[in-house]
């Protein structure tokens, strides 16, 4: 079994977002950068199914600038085997992405996709689902759990009302929930292996997809701020500022 | 054109959310109509067609919906979607699941979680989990917008009369199979729409004094919340977690007790009405969204606000 894990490289979620001042995006020059976070849980996944005998091969692939070549050497520093980058530059909307992943499924022809359900960049939660979508596969979303049953996934699936089990046919995609698993980190000697192993760079516009934004950016700004609090001596004094003040209890 | 909003339901009933979405949609276009798709759902059905703001219902029945696989229900709206400019429905985790589905059905880049209508085309989304807004303008043809619930006001929910119109199912999708839903049941309000949401976070130190929570949230008839980190820690399960991996709660009083205030919690709840903060370190920032914050050792604050609380009761006793 193959599985090919799609990862996006994105503001690291340590790092405070800064606005630009001309509105135009957020900055995101000498910030610094790493994988989505749920994209760490599909690799480790797709990582422990291989170590389990279950799958032969794990393909990592980034669509994105140059420097997302560092995401991909990341996921191949954890146990992916090779590594594919779709070179694009600018902005990316999940269609055009997913449409770029279809070529790339295409021509692998991998039984599984997996990838992170949501980017903590543009917090869209599309690209798993549209994938599946234009392939026609099924779909498990915002999974916590996997296990492999012959030519069958059965997957747990985090929704609001608690959790949902769906059984789903290969070939097939999963997006990866934070719960799924706890991504490892790459020892040394792996990252020396990693150096060597082959990234294929590809370019977007060599694959025949209308990657041009269908949605128009017309101002990025700062969230409104809340008006500052203050600080209360004691829990008396808490409670009759909640009580004849806020009026809340 | 006009719009077509999914009804979220569970066959029997509308889910709650759904009437946010509703008030959201209207905004788009004022002909609206609603598309309910199930199993033996005629009485949410019906329940949609009392909205005053829907202008039509659309009922699709049949067994493969019983369960709201988002493969079986994808096709049927595509096909409903050549009469209509907007498909919507709520960003909660069955919207998420099915609108990506719909959108790249239909050869559409869909805008996800919108918090505010501009105009028909035009929308305010956060994006980096809040510390960003962006207005976004889709210039596709077929719009396909997620709506964030807790942005909107429910609509009016009684009134109406709109003609339900039946239409035929679409075909099984054979690859997936619903096989259980384990919900969570509580006596407690639900943390996505309870009045008052009492949180704890890693500065509870365990699992077991998460029972000052529980005493405080009872005192108020409060939901549970809690952040990642307590979380991570075990000291409580998952579906209390609020922030931007969790959930995103909007209360008229929110209590965090213990927690530092990571970007990604705050993400989950800073736009509560009001926000109370107990803890012990006063660089916290969690007090800069905080509009009482109480600088203490929660293992001596808590017990006091509860005796507090309990006196309060006396006295409107």
């Amino acid at each position: 079994m193959k599985i090919l894990v799609a990862v996006k490289r994105v503001i690291d979620y340590n790092v405070q977002i800064r606005v630009k001042e001309d509105n135009t995006g957020v900055v995101t020059e000498n910030v610094k950068m790493s994988t989505n976070p749920p994209d760490d849980n599909a690799i480790e996944e797709a990582v422990k199914i291989k170590e389990s005998g279950k799958a032969s091969e794990v393909i990592a692939v980034s669509v994105g600038e140059e420097k997302a070549q560092e995401t991909v050497r990341k996921a191949l520093a954890v146990g992916a085997d090779r590594g594919i980058l779709i070179k694009a530059d600018g902005i990316l909307e999940p269609l055009a992405v997913s449409k770029l992943l279809q070529k790339i499924v295409e021509k692998e022809k991998p039984d599984l996709v997996f990838m992170g359900k949501q980017a903590i960049d543009d917090d869209c939660n599309q690209t798993g689902q549209m994938l599946s979508a234009l392939l026609n596969w099924p779909q498990a979303t915002f999974a916590s759990k996997i296990e492999i049953k012959d030519k069958k996934l059965e997957v747990t699936r985090e929704i609001d009302e608690g959790l949902e089990t769906i059984e789903i046919n290969i070939p097939a995609i999963v997006t990866c929930d934070l719960r799924l698993n706890e991504p490892r980190y790459a020892s040394l000697p792996n990252i020396m292996k990693a150096k060597k192993k082959p990234i294929e760079q590809i370019n977007a516009s060599d694959l025949g997809v209308d990657t041009s934004p269908r949605i128009e950016q017309i101002k990025v700004e700062e969230p409104p701020k809340r008006k500052a609090g203050i600080k209360v001596k004691s829990v008396a004094e808490l409670v009759q500022k909640l009580k004849n003040e806020a009026k809340v209890i | 054109m006009s719009v077509l909003l999914v009804a979220e339901h569970n066959n029997k009933e509308l889910k709650p959310f759904t009437l946010n979405a509703v008030t959201a949609a209207s905004q788009m276009d004022r002909d609206l109509h609603a598309v309910i798709i199930g199993n033996n759902c005629g009485d949410a059905a019906k329940k949609l067609s009392e909205l005053p703001l829907v202008k039509k219902v659309i009922q699709v029945e049949a067994a493969h919906y019983e369960n709201f696989v988002a493969e079986n229900f994808a096709p049927v709206i595509v096909k409903l979607a050549e009469s209509y400019s907007h498909v919507v429905c709520s960003a909660n985790t069955f919207g998420k699941n099915l609108m990506p589905r719909i959108a790249a059905s239909l050869d559409t880049s869909q805008v996800s979680d919108i918090i505010k209508v501009i105009s028909a085309d035009t929308f305010l989304r956060p994006i980096y989990a809040g510390n960003a807004f962006a207005t976004v303008k889709s210039k596709d043809p077929k719009k396909c917008i997620t709506i964030r619930p807790t942005s909107f006001d429910p609509c009016e929910s009684s009134g109406g009369s709109a003609q339900i119109e039946k239409v035929e199912p679409s075909d099984e999708f054979n690859n997936t199979k619903f096989v259980k839903r384990e919900e969570i049941k509580s006596d407690r309000p639900e943390l996505g729409t309870a009045r008052v949401v009492v949180s704890g976070g890693r500065g509870m130190q365990s699992g077991d004094n998460f029972k000052l929570i529980t005493s405080v949230a009872d005192k108020l008839n409060a939901a549970i919340g809690a952040s990642r980190a307590a979380v991570d820690a075990g000291y409580i399960s998952n579906d209390h977690q609020v922030g931007q991996t969790g959930k995103v709660v909007v209360p008229d009083l929110y209590i965090a007790i213990g927690i530092s205030g990571a970007i990604q919690h705050l993400a989950g709840m800073k736009e509560s009405k009001v926000i109370v903060a107990i803890n012990k370190d006063g660089e916290a920032p969690i007090f800069s969204v905080a509009d009482y914050g109480l600088e203490a050792d929660l293992f001596e604050a808590v017990p006091q606000f509860i005796e507090e609380l309990n006196k309060l009761n006396t006295i409107q006793k």
